[in-house]
């Protein structure tokens, strides 16, 4: 009755080529960026900010990158964590090197650094296909790890091998470190990713995005019509790193204030691609509704039992926690192989209709 | 610098054969446990095409539910035979409640399905056994001797041994029997052995419970080696760079691809580990996976990749 996009005529080519092309859509997200701005640093709990939002934002940004890379792109990558861990050491050399530097800028420049190690990892996905491929990426996720273990230099030499972020403001209020307050962090991260996902959405529905989905579905012929697969594979691991080194950025900056190379280790690569899988392959809503589904079902596990009254002992509970989180995987794949991005459409299909049959 | 990483090391090999054969044996031992790992993995992409993420844990499980049932008195010969049929239930259980209703699906949903099985088995076994290092002790001597001045120990023989004596029964297996027929024609082509009227459901249960066997005889080896602990599953992780150099369709590719990580790991470590500041194992196996692939995408044994629009 509400979501129709009858009567609403186009009447130029910028009204046709619009991200959200109904009005209601459009909108729904206005009011979705309304709430995540105003409402909800007015509303949620320091805990809420922390455990919650905080990781959902920055997991989400990295899903998204991955999903570039996997969904758009049809190469399958388990190297995230490793790429996540370029953008965290590198911000990390870069503004105790630097301290002047605005801290955003120092973001791109280590999401840049990533950029460049996704770009080297990427060249054997010119010769290597499918999962001989994933496996291959497993290489730039030891080789990192090890890299950022054993090479001082990345993190000043101390003696912990522990990065810590330091104090840096943003237009007079300090955003990272410790004294930086949830909320605060929260609406740097919140920015950050907003303005990422709408470049994300943009660079899909190009030219860009286009070629990618064309080599995914089917790289020969994508090269006989005239796609270099060179420059379009490429050129997608270069800005999926990008994205997943700004969230390793962010992740040990405006989340966990201090890492070391164990936050990213290949635990870290298979929940982000848990993330766009159960999310939805190919698609930017996928990547949130995954990250959403990652982050908070442990969440709601390790709540769960003492909030029914049942008191059970530290390591059965993480055991049955653990357990339950791969049923509920292997429950969502059966269900729905195509991830919560696919039920959200057809329930968009559904309220068209409703309250009408046909 | 050069010198140090280009010649210095094959002189170090040359001053000391000796030395150089104990490392490579010690690698060769080594190999042969990635092998067993490795093995389970191609049993399955082989007949099912589905890249069993699983595979480590399957070995941990088997190796927990072993000295489980052993720490509840259990004589050694039944809790084998025990561990045999939970493995075989196990299997069942994973075809009903995931890979029927998961036919037909991309190669990388299964993937991250197994990813979920891991996780699940993972819960499972610790939820029973509980989650402590165990001491697995079923009688494998473990002396060291003395061949013409190289260290030998018995306990590496034994595991070799073993491993060729499973993989001779696999090939035998395979080879002569009406199921390992059945299984050679599904891992060929699934419609047309599906035509003939083999059943496919069935293969798959056959398949995955051989898998956990040898998961169940690699569990084994490596527990006894290094206790049954979590990590036992991350040499999943070490099996994947042998999968990779030997194809993932082949048997002989696994036993070779194993062998050649292994030695190729300890020399490495040994000789040019040093250099690097040590620990390099962790991933000189994929660096060395990688380069190779680069020279053959299919892997050394696997099959010849032929594409078309």
């Amino acid at each position: 009755m509400f979501y129709r996009e009858a009567g609403q005529f186009k009447t130029s080519y910028a009204a046709d080529q619009t991200v959200f092309p109904i009005v209601q859509d459009r909108w729904g997200v206005a009011a979705m960026v309304a709430i995540a701005f105003v409402g909800v640093p007015l509303v949620a709990s320091e805990y809420m900010l922390q455990a919650v939002l905080i990781p959902f934002l920055i997991f989400a940004l990295a899903a998204i990158g991955l999903n570039l890379l996997t969904g758009y792109c049809g190469q399958v990558s388990l190297g995230t964590g490793g790429f996540m861990m370029v953008g965290g050491y590198m911000t990390y050399k870069l503004t105790t090197t630097f301290p002047d530097v605005n801290i955003l800028i120092v973001f791109v420049f280590a999401g840049l650094c990533a950029a460049l190690v996704g770009f080297v990892f990427g060249l054997p996905s010119l010769r290597i296909k499918g999962f001989y491929l994933a496996v291959a990426t497993l290489a730039a996720q030891f080789f990192l790890g090890w890299t950022f273990n054993k090479v001082g230099w990345f993190y000043n030499y101390n003696p912990s091998g522990t990065i810590t972020a330091p104090p840096r403001e943003l237009f007079g209020i300090t955003i990272t470190g410790p004294t930086a307050s949830a909320e605060v962090r929260y609406l740097v991260v919140l920015c950050i990713v907003a303005v990422f996902a709408m470049m994300a959405k943009n660079l899909v529905r190009g030219r860009v995005g286009r070629s990618w989905m064309a080599i995914r579905d089917m790289d020969i012929a994508a090269e006989i019509i005239g796609i270099q697969p060179i420059r379009t594979k490429l050129m997608a691991f270069t800005i999926s790193s990008f994205y997943c080194g700004v969230a390793g950025a962010m992740m040990v900056f405006l989340w966990l204030g201090s890492a070391e190379t164990e936050a990213f280790d290949i635990n870290q690569s298979f929940l982000v691609l848990f993330m766009v899988i159960i999310g939805g392959l190919g698609s930017i809503l996928g990547s949130f509704l995954g990250a959403a589904f990652v982050i908070i079902t442990p969440i709601i596990l390790t709540n769960a039992p003492p909030m029914f009254g049942i008191d059970l002992p530290i390591d059965l509970q993480k055991h049955i926690e653990i357990m339950l989180f791969g049923s509920l995987i292997v429950f969502f794949l059966i269900v729905e192989p195509h991830g919560l991005a696919r039920l959200w459409q057809i329930a968009k299909e559904k309220l068209r209709l409703w309250p009408f049959p046909y | 610098m050069l010198y140090d990483v280009l010649i210095a090391p094959f002189l170090d090999m040359a001053d000391s054969p000796v030395f150089f054969a104990e490392v490579v044996i010690v690698g060769l031992l080594t190999g042969v446990m990635y092998s067993l790992v490795a093995l389970g993995f191609v049993l399955i992409f082989k007949a099912s095409g589905v890249f069993n993420f699983a595979q480590g844990v399957m070995v941990l499980f088997a190796a927990l539910t072993l000295v489980g049932l052993m720490e509840h008195g259990v004589p050694t010969w039944l809790a084998l035979i025990l561990t045999v049929v939970i493995m075989v239930v196990l299997a069942y259980g994973i075809e009903w409640f995931m890979l029927r209703r998961l036919v037909n699906q991309e190669g990388i949903i299964l993937f991250m399905a197994t990813i979920g099985l891991s996780f699940v088995l993972q819960g499972l076994g610790e939820t029973m056994w509980g989650s402590n290092v165990k001491a697995l002790d079923i009688g494998i001597p473990d002396a060291s001797f003395e061949v013409s001045g190289i260290l030998l120990n018995e306990f590496d023989l034994f595991a070799a041994a073993s491993g060729a004596v499973l993989v001779a029964v696999l090939a035998v297996f395979f080879h002569y029997t009406r199921i390992g027929r059945a299984l050679r024609a599904v891992a060929d082509d699934h419609q047309a052995a599906l035509s003939v009227g083999i059943p496919l459901k069935t293969i798959w249960v056959i398949v995955w419970a051989v898998a956990g066997m040898v998961g169940l005889v690699a569990g084994i080896m490596w527990g006894a080696k290094s206790g049954v602990q979590f990590s036992l599953s991350l040499i999943a992780l070490k099996a994947l760079p042998v999968l990779i150099l030997g194809g993932f369709t082949s048997v002989p590719g696994a036993i070779v691809g194993g062998l050649i990580i292994g030695v190729g790991e300890k020399v490495a470590e040994i000789y040019w580990g040093p250099l690097f500041g040590g620990a390099i194992e962790n991933w000189f196996a994929y660096v060395l996976a990688l380069v190779f692939l680069l020279f053959r995408p299919q892997g050394l044994f696997g099959e010849r990749i032929i594409e078309r629009v």
